[in-house]
């Protein structure tokens, strides 16, 4: 049983990497990739990862390829060549090298003489891989790695919204952006200022 | 199934992730490709973990998506940004970091 669900999950996850190179148009290729990692999730269920594969589905396949297919869609179809094609030639080194890489890594993984690689690995405790499991172990002893990451999460988040905001310029009047509140006027915190602030809103003052 | 067998569609998708790399222009579809490669490298560790019977392997590869997850936010961002400022979307034409 686990064989042919092994089966089945690595022909879907090699053909969903296949047609994410392989399709021109890259809305196509997203849910190529959906599909790819849909199989992979399957794959780490057979390998005992539960909390792995629920993560893949939930954050990568759902969060992750939301952020893409919005891109997609916005962008539009940009694969048409644009510039001078660099002809087939070029094209099929570039797979001529990845057939090599391939090649290689089959000799490093087939001919290692590890034993423990024709193995179906060693005995495991209830609860491997479990949410529980790994959650003790990234607060105890990965917690540095734990924080690093949230706090990379957050540098990458304010990072895309500075990097995706509309430029001076190219805006509309009237948007705010991220710069406006570092702008602001300094408020000297006076009685004028706040009987002027009064008077504006009270319909402005009797000077005007 | 061995461990060799999933390190085996380890090393295809990785393969297939780097080609795509080299072959595409499109940087959407470079970073997809990206990802095909993280992914390959996370079926590895988690492989390597349940032939070790230690779950530090499962944790390496929810960092990597993590990792995976910023680089996807900045690349889409800059994505935005180059189309935003009508220059073509092509990784052959963006040589420069002139703007």
């Amino acid at each position: 049983m686990a064989e042919v669900v092994f089966f089945i999950a690595a022909i879907g996850a090699i053909a969903g990497a296949g047609g994410t190179v392989a399709l021109r148009n890259p809305f196509y290729s997203v849910l190529a990739l959906v599909t790819h990692l849909l199989c992979l999730a399957a794959l780490f269920l057979l390998l005992r990862a539960e909390f792995v594969a629920a993560a893949q589905v939930v954050v990568y396949a759902g969060a992750i390829m939301v952020l893409y297919v919005f891109v997609s869609a916005y962008v539009g179809r940009v694969d048409h060549s644009v510039g001078p094609n660099p002809g087939p030639g070029l094209h099929w080194t570039a797979w001529a090298f990845a057939g090599a890489l391939m090649v290689e890594l089959f000799i490093a993984v087939l001919g290692s003489g590890l034993t423990v690689l024709d193995k179906q690995g060693t005995g495991f405790f209830p609860g491997f891989g479990s949410p529980a499991e790994l959650g003790k172990l990234l607060l105890t002893r990965y917690l540095l790695a734990f924080e690093v990451a949230s706090f990379l999460l957050l540098v990458a988040a304010v990072g895309a919204v500075i990097l995706a905001r509309r430029r001076e310029g190219l805006e509309p009047a009237g948007t705010v952006s991220v710069g406006d509140l570092f702008s602001s006027t300094v408020r000297t915190g006076t009685i004028d200022e706040h009987e002027a602030g009064a008077q504006l809103e009270s319909g402005g003052s009797p000077k005007r | 199934m061995s461990t060799t067998w999933y390190l085996l569609v380890s090393a295809v998708v990785f393969c297939i992730g780097a080609g795509g790399i080299l072959v595409r222009r499109s940087p959407l579809v470079i970073l997809l490709c990206l990802e095909l490669m993280l992914n390959a490298a996370n079926l590895a560790l988690v492989a390597f973990s349940r032939a070790q019977g230690n779950q530090d392997g499962q944790i390496f590869a929810v960092v990597v998506m993590v990792v995976a997850a910023c680089e996807v936010a900045v690349g889409l961002g800059l994505i935005v940004a180059i189309y935003r400022r009508k220059l073509p979307v092509d990784v052959d034409e963006l040589r420069e970091l002139q703007g």
